[in-house]
């Protein structure tokens, strides 16, 4: 590694994919979509984030395609720059300095060299949309200063504005009243509608704005849900207007197809709405989307639409109204109960994900593996409603068990309470639900958490609640004369006192169980459920509760409400250490002795990190965050770093995440962000113009990488060596030639399958003459290698070969004749 | 405005049959509404909606069809297979004529307005020539398979579209044979219905047919082609009646659940000559079913069977904010069905086909402003009085001693002798009616019930006077010589000696009852009279007009009042211009000579002669102070105008006695649960 730099907090993914309008690439292959500071560029047809373009130093807020050259994007952003994006490649090419905060962007085929933001001018509120001339240059960084005013008091999201009929006027709705400036005659008409006073139009606020491609009709969106197509609007007496009316809540984007024979509309009801012809009866619906629909975005061929959530995912559909492919980031629009955890299968992080779910995103490709459905009931949106929460969540034994709560409290002494255990089976690869506890505590629950410890043979999990027990939960064989089952019952119950038990912790080899009552710590052996010991400082309530690991393993830490922080010896029961810290997130590295502590302060969040054996932090980063820090999780590294700076040594074997209370979720960097780029995305700068699907994950130049890896770690005798695809010229063949010439599938599938096989009698696959004008371009193409390579086959399976090639003499009768003589030849040589 | 004692009466059960067809010309500006009983009204839109003629209608005269033809001739044709004329002038049936095809469905003048063409029940189209007197039936068109439902012309004459069951005929006019059959989509949203009626069709210059069908589609064919080129679906029901305007810019349609789209034909984009047919607004005024709609150049007229007419101003088109600009909604007559026989406290309410007699309930508590005092005596429902015959009542009167009951059918005049014994009312009929009392249109008795006035169909007043059991034919009032305009309004001083007399556009006669002559005539005025009424002791003559404006003109001094002049001056307040129905009833106060009380449907309202007049800036609707204010305030805000909205709708309210009132209500909910039940439709969040 080379020399670190200062450390650095860093967002890492999570962040919105559905801050704005995703845009389509003029193919529809690719899609783009803002995401925190960075541009995300997906495949629409495998759903892969192909590329990353990072550049931008603050929240990118607009982008759009380049419409003289539509292999180009150019994105918008808080730090006041336009950049011209070559997507393909995820190159940079141009950065356009304007200086103030850019709030969206609009670009027009006409307007020849000029782009269209929305800024902000002095008042908090009041934004103006402007064009801005971008000067001609070849140098990378150009300051374009020449912006030209068109359109003032307008809203800040640029739904609320739309370009219509080629660029001849551009429509922007704000409150009561839509403007419209035509570009030609330079003039602004603007129609209000009667607002608030008359209670019967107390909602006629305008949402969103689109315009018609083809004719002058604008369509908005307003508040009660009314769509209205206005027409006639360059004269302010005559214009006319159409209502149509579906949603009963607020329409959040509307969009028009390509051709304009449709008009697409969604809302809080998750319902795409598609309005034919514009006509109130003809109308088709895509329901049950998931979440509320917050953008619309239709590809420029008209093939696809995108439709951006609220619950942080995008849904590619198609014209026919099917839903293609779902991009989904981290779900983040709900409280987070659970914290963070790893699973320890996939590593990929758990949290609350939609409502009733538990979801597990992986943090190295920012995506979401897969949505756990803990409640198992059908969510129902509606205001005033209490839902069943998923409260507090634990895996135990490596990712095979899986202990989750949920909680109902409608009225103070209803109190709704279910535990549910779920196992790993294999063969589905996912949790199946095992046992399902009614009521395990009387009240809430606190705090679960599993023995972890190696040489625990029977899974145990210890719950605590407020109604002052804790309870301890044992796998127990629970099969009868029909089936062989395990199952899990209480073992035993402890309390103190009648204190609320607050927090549960188990020593790292399983053989104590620390239970926080309270201000009170007790330690009990695991063994025979006796009360050894207990603490008490007097400090007050603990609020977090961990063992120390490894040579720290006699140490037990508890943070306290007051903001004193603790750290006993279990071998001499006494106070080791003590700190006054207003400890908020307590984490311990499971690959080390460090324990990270995330302290609160008026002026922010920061971070400490220390070993339990000495008082002294190893490592403090002060104010991480400005916000509350709610939760935190280390995630072990798969591949050791080695810092050999003192103060970074601490992340060598994991990585430490938080998330904040607005739910970004952060972590630790030492590399600038130029380096950033994640392994998987220089893997993906594809060689031409393949697209990088998963066929090409599996044929790809990926796959020869992937060997390398393996190879390194020689795990190789478990796996399948496959021969490398380039090296395959039956499968390059069928990989380049053109599909219209190709013979039928099912005539190269024998081939195609053989040229995957081990065997050496199979490499003759390569002889298969599938095409013959391929092959005369292949001879070119073959490397000598490989030429080396076939006059081995010679040698054994001639006679085979020749049998084969008569059977081809039949269908295409010199070339292949040609060729025969070739091989001959090269036989001949070698002899 | 001092205190009242007011009978507030809810028990006239009144009504109105739904509307059936409107018809609108252009050129007088007027709309002819026919009515599910064959009623037939004229309503003059120049003078704010006013309706200032009706014909009464018949029972066997189903009208289906209505319209204008060469200017201001009305034809209408109905469901008895006849061709109908009416005459404007005299207020009666010109002729009727049997088309010989059975009923009739529809009907179209040509847009020359020399020829009408009727639709019939054997799927036959007749075309008959308009004769300066009659019409003449010319000949039939092929003869097609089903009913003609609808029928339309070209605007150069040359071709029609008929709309029948299931498809459209195109015929030209000059060989009347079928160049086109268009067949229309039985499909309902994915559903076979049987058939696929055609309600309407209207035929544009450029050759497209709009039609509009049960399917609730409205589609545009090109008629030289017979081809199908645009449709909308608008509508889960029929839709079933379409005006288009005169520009054909723009075009109304009606559907069965009661709402009215608006389509408007705008250019593509703004540097283009490319336009389509655009639905913009809907418009929801309705309950029941859209029978019929017309398209006056600046507003939307629409009316069914929720008896409503409703007129939507296009708002584009409005040059200035006046009264055009307002949605109006006409409910009920413009006149008056309810006479009171004040001293005896009878109420005579008129209905198509019968009459009621009422005697209001009386009580003997008392209690304070505002209160609502327990009946002591309930109402007494006394005489249910039915027609002979098929025809509609035109008018009806209680004599003010309630002895006497007259009513006019359009054929016949009844008078009724009524004698009170105890509890018993014995009704005689006075028979052997003079051969010139066949019908009136107006009738009214003198305060003391001893003279009768008729006004008839000829512009006539027939004057009668009453003796017990008898009567004698004391003079006839003849129109002056040239006009035939028949006489609709009538006023009668207390003293007897004035009886005033009106016409639906000339003014005001005033004739000595004494000498029998003509005293004098109120110049003639642009707007039609409302209501007219003749003050006691002064005999100063009070008119309301169409327009809102109320005038005093003095019977024996030949000339407006002082008042009148003053108020003509300062004009009258910009909401009372504004109100939306007519002054249908003047009446006067017996001890209070500057009092007048008058009343719309939607206000009673006192007019203080002795006050200061409003003026624009002060507030008309002034609730009543309360009574703990001092008296300045009281009289610095105090005005000319006492307005009370409390009672509405209102049909009629008169003075019994000094402090007595006598409300006749009618609310809309209650008309509403007579009707048949709207078509039923899911309203979100129920």
């Amino acid at each position: 590694m080379v020399e670190e730099e200062s450390l650095r907090v860093v967002r890492c993914g999570g962040s919105e994919l559905n801050f704005r309008r995703a845009v389509f690439s003029a193919d529809s292959k690719y899609v783009f979509c803002v995401s925190g500071d960075f541009i995300k560029v997906y495949s629409t047809a495998t759903e892969e984030c192909v590329h990353i373009l990072q550049g931008h130093r603050n929240l990118v807020t607009g982008i759009q395609l380049n419409p003289k050259n539509h292999l180009q994007l150019y994105s918008c952003s808080f730090d006041g720059m336009i950049k011209l994006w070559d997507y393909t490649d995820g190159i940079l090419i141009k950065t356009f300095i304007v200086g103030c905060k850019l709030h969206a962007l609009f670009t027009l085929d006409c307007a020849e060299d000029s782009v269209f933001i929305t800024i902000n001018k002095e008042k908090p509120d009041v934004f103006q949309l402007v064009s801005v001339k971008l000067p001609k240059s070849s140098s990378q960084e150009v300051e374009a200063k020449e912006l030209s005013f068109v359109l003032d008091y307008i809203n800040q999201s640029p739904k609320c504005i739309a370009f219509g009929n080629e660029g001849e006027y551009v429509a922007a709705v704000r409150d009561f009243y839509l403007s419209v400036y035509f570009f030609k005659k330079k003039t602004t008409s603007r129609f209000t509608l009667s607002s608030s006073r008359n209670k019967k139009h107390a909602k006629n606020n305008f949402t969103c704005v689109a315009c018609h491609p083809k004719e002058d009709c604008i369509a908005t969106g307003h508040r009660d849900g009314k769509i209205r197509l206005w027409r006639n609007f360059d004269d302010e007496k005559k214009y006319t207007y159409t209502c149509l009316h579906w949603h009963h809540d607020l329409v959040m984007d509307l969009a028009f197809s390509v051709t304009g024979s449709s008009l697409l509309s969604g809302g809080r009801e998750s319902v795409l709405v598609e309005w034919r012809e514009a006509a109130e009866k003809n109308k088709e619906f895509l329901p049950r989307l998931g979440a509320t629909i917050e953008h619309i975005s239709v590809s420029p061929a008209g093939d696809l639409f995108c439709t951006s959530h609220s619950d942080n995912k995008m849904i590619i559909i198609h014209r026919n109204l099917e839903a293609s492919a779902v991009i989904q980031g981290l779900v983040k629009d709900r409280n987070i109960f659970t914290g963070l955890m790893i699973d320890p299968r996939t590593k990929a992080l758990v949290l609350n994900g939609k409502p009733g779910h538990l979801q597990f995103y992986s943090l190295q490709s920012d995506k979401q593996l897969y949505n756990l459905d803990i409640i198992q009931q059908e969510y129902i949106n509606d205001y005033g409603l209490i839902q069943i929460e998923l409260t507090k969540a634990a895996f135990g034994c490596y990712g095979n068990w899986l202990a989750t709560v949920e909680q109902r409290q409608e009225k103070e002494t209803e109190l709704e309470l279910q535990m549910k255990l779920w196992t790993y089976n294999k063969k589905t690869q996912g949790f199946v639900l095992n046992t399902k506890v009614n009521m395990p505590h009387e009240d809430h629950i606190t705090a679960l958490c599993f023995c972890n410890a190696e040489k625990s043979e029977n899974p145990t999990l210890v719950t605590t609640s407020k109604d002052g027990h804790f309870k301890v939960w044992i796998l127990t064989d629970d099969s009868d004369i029909y089936k062989k089952a395990v199952g899990w019952t209480c073992d035993f119950v402890g309390s103190y006192h009648k204190y609320q038990a607050t927090n549960c912790c188990f020593s790292e080899d399983g053989s104590l169980l620390a239970v926080s009552f309270e201000e009170i710590v007790t330690i009990w052996d695991s063994d025979t459920w006796e009360l050894k010991c207990t603490f008490c400082q007097r400090a007050g309530k603990i609020r977090h509760l961990c063992f120390g690991r490894l040579t720290c393993s006699k140490y037990l830490l508890g943070a306290t409400e007051n903001g004193i922080l603790c750290c006993w010896n279990l071998l001499s029961c006494a106070l080791e250490w003590s700190a006054k810290l207003n400890v908020r997130v307590m984490e311990p590295d499971p690959n080390s002795e460090n324990i990270a502590a995330i302290s609160q302060s008026s002026m922010g969040s920061d971070l400490f990190v220390f070993r339990p054996s000495e008082p002294r932090p190893l490592y403090i980063q002060k104010n991480i965050s400005r916000e509350e820090v709610q939760w935190g999780v280390f995630v072990p590294r798969d591949v050791p770093e080695s810092f050999t700076s003192e103060a970074y040594q601490w992340l060598n074997r994991s990585q430490f995440y938080f998330l904040t209370k607005s739910q970004s979720l952060l972590t630790f960097s030492t590399q600038s962000p130029e380096e950033k780029l994640t392994p998987t995305s220089k893997q993906l700068l594809a060689e031409e113009t393949l697209p990088t699907t998963p066929f090409y994950f599996i044929l790809g130049k990926h796959r020869q990488q992937q060997q390398d890896d393996k190879l390194n770690e020689a795990l190789e005798n478990e796996l399948v060596q496959l021969p490398l695809t380039e090296n395959i010229p039956a499968i390059s063949e069928l990989l380049h030639t053109p599909a219209h010439v190709l013979p039928s599938a099912s005539f190269l599938c024998s081939m195609f399958v053989n040229s995957l096989l081990l065997s050496k009698e199979t490499k003759s696959a390569e002889e298969i003459p599938d095409d013959v004008s391929m092959e005369e371009e292949k001879e070119s193409v073959d490397s000598d290698e490989e030429n080396n390579f076939t006059e081995e086959v010679q040698d054994t399976n001639n006679t085979d070969l020749g049998k084969d090639i008569i059977h081809q003499l039949s269908k295409s009768e010199e070339k292949e004749l040609r060729k025969f003589r070739k091989v001959d030849y090269s036989w001949i040589t070698a002899l | 405005m001092g205190e009242f004692k007011v009978h507030r009466v809810r028990f006239f059960n009144y009504v109105p049959s739904g509307i059936r067809c409107v018809a609108y010309n252009n050129q007088s500006n007027r709309l002819a509404v026919s009515r599910t009983d064959g009623t037939v009204e004229i309503y003059n839109l120049s003078a704010n909606y006013f309706q200032e003629k009706f014909f009464p209608g018949h029972e066997s005269r189903a009208t289906e069809a209505l319209c204008w033809a060469n200017g201001q001739r009305l034809f209408s044709a109905g469901l008895n297979g006849e061709i109908i004329e009416y005459d404007l002038q005299a207020l009666n049936i010109k002729y009727a004529m049997d088309a010989f095809g059975g009923p009739i469905w529809s009907m179209a003048a040509s847009p020359s307005g020399s020829q009408l063409l009727v639709g019939c029940e054997d799927g036959s189209v007749k075309l008959f020539q308009i004769t300066p007197d009659k019409i003449q039936f010319e000949r039939n068109f092929d003869r097609q398979k089903s009913r003609i439902l609808s029928l339309s012309w070209h605007p150069a004459g040359t071709h029609i579209a008929a709309g029948s069951i299931d498809y459209i005929s195109v015929f030209d006019v000059k060989s009347g044979s079928a160049i086109h059959k268009m067949l229309v989509d039985r499909q309902y949203m994915g559903v076979s219905k049987r058939k696929c009626i055609i309600w309407g069709v209207a035929f544009l210059s450029d050759g497209t047919v709009i039609s509009v069908d049960s399917a609730g589609k409205v589609q545009f064919w090109d008629s030289a082609t017979g081809t199908l080129v645009k449709n909308h679906l608008i509508a889960n029901t029929d839709v079933q009646s379409i005006a288009i305007s005169d520009q054909e810019d723009s075009f109304v349609v009606g559907t069965a659940e009661g709402t009215v789209f608006h389509f408007q034909l705008v250019s593509v984009t703004s540097n283009s000559s490319e336009k389509q047919w655009v639905r913009t607004k809907p418009f929801q005024h309705h309950t029941h079913d859209v029978r019929a709609v017309a398209h006056s150049p600046i507003a939307l007229i629409s009316g069914g069977t929720d008896t409503h007419l409703v007129i939507r101003p296009l708002m584009e088109k409005v040059e200035v904010k006046n009264y055009d600009a307002a949605l109006r909604k006409i409910t009920f007559p413009h006149r008056r069905l309810v006479s009171c026989a004040k001293k005896k406290q009878l109420l005579l309410f008129q209905f198509a086909h019968h009459l009621e007699l009422w005697r209001l309930g009386s009580t003997v508590a008392t209690g304070k402003n505002g209160d609502t005092l327990p009946l002591s005596k309930n109402a007494d429902h006394l005489l249910h009085l039915k027609t002979k015959g098929p025809e509609n009542i035109i008018c009806s009167c209680i004599s003010p001693c309630g002895s006497w009951i007259a009513y006019s059918t359009a054929s016949r005049f009844f008078l009724y002798r009524l004698n009170y014994e105890h509890d018993n009312i014995n009704l005689q009929r006075v028979s052997k009616m003079p051969a010139f009392l066949r019908s009136a249109l107006q009738i009214l008795f003198s305060e003391d019930s001893t003279k009768l006035f008729v006004a008839s169909n000829q512009g006539s007043v027939h004057v009668i006077r009453l003796l017990e059991g008898s009567f004698k034919h004391l003079h006839t009032f003849q129109p002056q010589s040239g006009t035939v305009e028949s006489m609709c309004l009538l006023a009668v001083s207390p003293d007897g000696n004035w009886l005033a007399a009106s016409g639906t556009s000339a003014g005001v006669h005033v004739y000595n009852v004494k000498q029998l002559k003509l005293h004098c005539t109120v110049p003639a005025y642009n707007f039609p009279v409302t209501a007219l009424a003749i003050a006691p002791n002064t005999n100063n003559l009070v008119i309301a007009h169409s327009d809102q404006q109320v005038f005093e003109y003095s019977i024996p001094d030949k000339q407006y009042t002082q008042w009148s002049r003053t108020i003509q001056k300062q004009g009258f307040h910009h909401l009372w211009l504004q109100r939306d129905t007519p002054i249908t009833h003047i009446s006067f106060h017996p001890k209070r000579p500057m009092h007048i009380l008058l009343h719309d449907a939607y206000m009673f309202c006192i007019i203080d002669k002795s006050l200061p007049l409003p003026n624009d800036k002060t507030l008309l609707y002034n609730p009543l102070p309360p009574t703990n204010e001092s008296d300045i305030i009281r009289r610095r805000t105090a005005h000319a105008f006492k307005i009370s909205k409390k009672y509405k709708p209102l049909l009629f309210m008169d003075l019994l006695d000094e402090r007595t009132l006598v409300a006749v209500e009618r609310p809309l909910d209650d008309i509403i649960a007579q009707l048949p039940p709207p078509i039923k439709k899911k309203k979100f969040g129920t």
